[in-house]
């Protein structure tokens, strides 16, 4: 096989040997300039910027229409609706300005195709001119910029909710770990150096507040319409946690906690209900049928975000959002970390 | 005052020189001092270019590699085998760590030594001398030794890729802890080492070259040539070359501290880790910290890569659309603009670190004013082609394609700036999208913009304009292809480096977008052979270069077409008149005027007339 790939390249080469011999041949009879362009030439390039505007646009706005919907449902919780209301009204304005200015670039590109007998026009500045496009871009910028810090900083809000559901998610390669604060609604300290096979999160065994933590792997459960106040914890590397429906993403760095905020609003049921889910779940469930794997049904996921390693592309966790009375029955049924340590030992 | 100390500075330079050509005259310069070992920067310049297009094509085949793994998981690939050998190729299956060093070193690669080194290297030792009407720089050894010190780190780099555990693979970022720990990847153990022993020889390098860029460019500009009178590359060039010696020490700093961390047991990036079976003694650092230093240096890199490309398309379009420049001065102050703002928006990469919110708010705000000045020349690039008489060299039609790609790519960084949004898309395609199109591509239209201009200044031949055409439309078209269609991706919430996207089925059919990406890398990746036939073919069998072959002002074309002399200009320096673009200026006889022709009686400098 490598010798049949070395024998084309060979037989590639003497074919383009070849074809410039030839080339430098006819080239000896002429002696113009070659590498001015003809007025010709000016026209050819011309045209082709024109018609390459008119099929880049359409291309452009045709893959809204091809892939859009493949593009993440509506948000999940309460501050990804401001988030995509922003993004909506952002996306509008790049939009106008892409195809704008990328429309005037290329017609200018055509109209203005060298010929001979025109003259470019002397026109060196005009400052209302450049006054105008500092200003109506400074303008539309200084919108977005202030609607933009405004969302940060609500969603940001750092005033604690004491009500607010807390749960710690550890990272390490290649996996995630939930720590709900359980009945006291506080987390116990950790110490690294206690890590060990019964103490995958480096809990500090001595600190009482962690013996009714619940330590949750595979998947949490989070009630609809309550706040749940994330913490994030790293082993070893920096991973991100990342909820790309919940528009919700923190780093999760050694050496610190890191928080976020939010508050889940449709519930897993619900959003598999939801049409765009429906659809890409047809699509999903087509390809996976080809290749002969069972079919699969939408989950909300976690997933790690920051290069982290070998197996970064599959470090998930599954979130499942419930009605509140179900996810109580199912905390309940999870072992404090005490009695799972104490079970474990026995 | 700044004008008549340049003149004083160039004649006295003049004078070495006739002394040292005097010399010359009697020993011919040896092979190796005239080819290898060379002070004169467009031999340096030269070495450059070649070493970087080499660099290039290592670094565009391991993105086919890699966008082969990702729009075909799992397939039996021969042509990967063959590449990567039995072991990271298995039966022609990239090995999962393999696709994470190949992600790595293509960014390494494409940013230090592709778009700084190959790109500030290349055009600002071709041009500085010969657009300010020097002899050569200021320190023809310092400039050597610039080029030596990349030569060194290109060659540590790709040695790098041949060690038994594989190149650096923490992406090129090179975040610690992962590219500290040698239990966390195989990549961080002699590959890092490596890694940073070559970027630390490439800091190296690129001061050299700054330093006696900005020196040069102070100091040796010929008699007339004031800094208003420079063209837009020198002051593209100058500002680049600030840039880098200001913040290519931090990363400098930021790599030996990493250094230390690796071997010498401190703790400056790391605390609480426990990996490979056992709690680590380092206490007290801070990953955080890395990455600060880190974007200190990382975001004016952007604009390190960018601002070259700016100015060499400034002429490039200027001469081409045979028009001034539009607005001169506020292209000067633009550049000078986002230069100062590059030094003030690093946190925008670091939103979702856990950063004080507040903090995060700051850099919105210096980060979205980068898009005031960024516009600035957007237009004035468009205006400029307003009513032009527009030669389509392949030049130019790169430069018509940076300037297309500066917006599409540019107007996506509005999204990323915007820390709310950032949220959503912060790490996903949509930024692998943003920053090829913006970047990437406007950096290496600039570069290929410039090496067909100035090819005739550099191997005294000119490149085949059919196939520039060719070129260019292949490239254009393939590289929108490419990085267009990424935008859904990322808004479908696919995170970069991932190995592949079909693990857990959530993404399953995104894979035809993957396709469409990977087709469009691989007709986008064999058009460069287009170009690499016409470079070689065209240095050596090209038709012979005139002396000013796009009727162009600036110095460069007065310097004899026949040969290169060492000292550009045979007799004395030239004298500039007048600013670089009085192109079609009523009343002239020509449709350019070249710098060194004295102004007219009631003729006005600088765009007046």
């Amino acid at each position: 096989m490598t010798l049949l790939y070395i024998l084309a390249f060979v037989l590639l080469c003497v074919a383009l040997g070849y074809l410039f011999r030839v080339i430098e041949l006819s080239r000896e009879l002429k002696t113009e300039k070659e590498w001015v362009p003809t007025e010709s030439d000016n026209r050819m390039m011309g045209r082709f910027f024109l018609v390459f505007v008119f099929v880049f646009i359409t291309w452009s706005l045709y893959q809204i229409y091809q892939y859009g919907y493949k593009c993440l449902p509506k948000s999940a919780s309460e501050h990804g609706l401001k988030v995509d209301e922003l993004m909506k009204y952002n996306m509008y304005i790049i939009w106008f300005v892409f195809v704008a200015t990328n429309f005037v670039l290329f017609y200018f590109a055509w109209k203005y195709y060298g010929k001979k007998d025109r003259k470019a026009v002397f026109f060196a500045h005009d400052n209302k001119l450049e006054m105008l496009w500092t200003v109506v871009p400074a303008l539309v910028l200084a919108f977005i910029i202030i609607f933009g810090l405004k969302y940060w900083n609500e969603i940001m809000d750092k005033s604690t909710d004491e009500k607010a559901i807390k749960i710690e998610l550890y990272s390490k390669q290649f996996d995630w770990t939930a720590r709900y604060a359980g009945v006291d609604n506080a987390f116990g300290l950790d110490d690294y150096t206690q890590i060990d096979g019964g103490n995958s999160m480096g809990l500090d065994t001595t600190d009482k507040k962690c013996f009714d933590d619940i330590i949750v792997k595979n998947e949490i459960h989070i009630p609809v319409g309550k706040e749940v106040d994330f913490q994030f914890r790293s082993r070893d590397v920096i991973h991100s946690a990342f909820f790309p429906h919940f528009r919700a993403q923190m780093n999760c760095v050694p050496g610190q906690v890191t928080k976020f905020r939010f508050t889940p609003t449709i519930t897993t049921a619900e959003m598999r209900k939801d049409e765009q889910v429906i659809r890409n779940m047809k699509e999903i469930n087509a390809i996976r049928a080809a290749k002969g794997e069972d079919p699969f049904e939408f989950d909300y996921v976690l997933i790690c975000n920051k290069i982290c390693g070998v197996s970064h592309f599959n470090m998930q966790m599954k979130i499942i959002v419930e009605s509140e009375k179900d996810y109580k029955a199912w905390l309940a049924k999870q072992k404090a970390y005490k009695t799972a340590v104490v079970a474990e030992k026995n | 005052m700044g004008n008549s100390h340049g003149h004083t500075v160039a004649v006295g330079h003049e004078h070495e020189l006739h002394h040292a050509h005097a010399h010359d005259d009697h020993h011919e310069e040896s092979f190796v001092s005239k080819y290898i070992f060379s002070m004169d920067h467009k031999t340096i310049s030269r070495q450059f270019l070649i070493t970087a297009v080499i660099m290039a094509v290592v670094a565009m085949m391991m993105s086919i590699i890699f966008r082969m793994q990702l729009a075909w998981p799992g397939e039996k690939f021969a042509f990967i085998n063959m590449m990567l050998g039995d072991k990271w190729g298995k039966d022609g299956i990239l090995d999962p760590n393999m696709y994470l060093a190949l992600v790595t070193i293509h960014g390494t690669i494409m940013v230090f030594f592709v778009l700084t080194g190959g790109l500030s290297g290349t055009f600002s030792n071709l041009l500085i001398p010969y657009q300010i009407g020097a002899r050569d720089m200021a320190s023809g050894f310092l400039n050597m030794l610039s080029y030596w010190f990349f030569f060194l780190s290109s060659c540590i780099m790709i040695g790098s890729l041949f060690i038994e555990d594989g190149p650096a693979s923490g992406g090129w970022t090179i975040y610690p802890p992962l590219s500290a720990l040698p239990e966390a990847i195989p990549g961080s153990k002699l590959g890092m080492t490596l890694w940073l022993i070559s970027m630390s020889l490439f800091i190296v390098s690129s001061l050299l070259g700054g330093l006696n860029y900005i020196v040069t460019i102070i100091n040796l500009r010929t008699k007339g040539m004031k800094m208003t009178r420079m063209p837009l590359t020198i002051w593209a060039f100058l500002i680049t070359a600030i840039l880098g010696v200001l913040s290519f020490p931090v990363l400098l700093s930021c790599a030996l501290l990493l250094i230390f961390d690796r071997s010498m047991g401190t703790s400056f990036y790391l605390s609480d880790i426990y990996i490979g079976g056992r709690p680590l003694d380092q206490v007290g650092g801070s990953p955080i910290l890395f990455e600060h230093l880190f974007w200190f240096l990382g975001h004016p890199e952007v604009y390190i890569v960018l601002l070259p490309a700016l100015g060499i398309t400034s002429e490039i379009i200027a001469t081409n659309s045979r028009k001034p420049i539009f607005g001169y001065r506020a292209m000067i102050g633009s550049m000078l603009a986002i230069g100062f703002l590059s030094f003030i928006v690093w946190g925008h990469h670091m939103y979702m670190t856990g950063m004080n919110p507040f903090l995060g708010s700051v850099f919105v705000f210096t980060t979205l004013l980068i898009a005031i000045p960024s516009a600035v020349k957007a237009f004035n690039y468009i205006t400029t082609l307003w009513k032009g008489n527009i030669q389509y060299t392949p030049a130019m039609l790169f430069s018509v394609g940076l300037v297309s790609s500066f917006v599409t790519g540019g107007v996506t960084g509005i999204i990323l700036a915007d820390s709310t949004l950032d949220i959503t898309v912060h790490d996903t395609y949509f930024v692998v999208a943003h920053f090829h199109i913006v970047m990437g591509l406007s950096a290496i239209f600039g570069m290929f913009a410039g090496v067909y201009h100035w090819f005739p200044k550099m191997f005294r031949r000119m490149m085949n304009k059919k196939l520039g055409y060719l070129h260019f439309w292949i490239t254009f078209i393939g590289a929108y292809g490419v990085f267009f269609p990424m935008h859904f991706l990322g808004m479908s919430g696919v995170p970069r480096r991932y190995y592949t996207n079909s693990n857990f089925p959530l993404f399953d059919n995104l894979g035809d977008i993957n396709e469409l990406v990977t087709v469009f890398a691989i007709i986008a990746a064999l058009g460069q052979i287009v170009f690499l036939i016409n470079f070689f073919y065209s240095m050596f069998k090209g038709q012979t270069a005139p002396q000013n072959p796009w009727n162009s002002n600036t110095l460069e074309w007065t310097t004899p077409a026949a040969q290169h002399i060492h000292g550009n200009w045979p007799g004395a320096l030239p004298e500039v008149h007048r600013w670089p673009y009085d192109y079609s200026k009523p009343g002239a006889e020509r449709d350019f005027i070249p710098q060194t022709v004295p102004l007219g009686p009631d003729e006005h400098d600088g765009g007046g007339h």
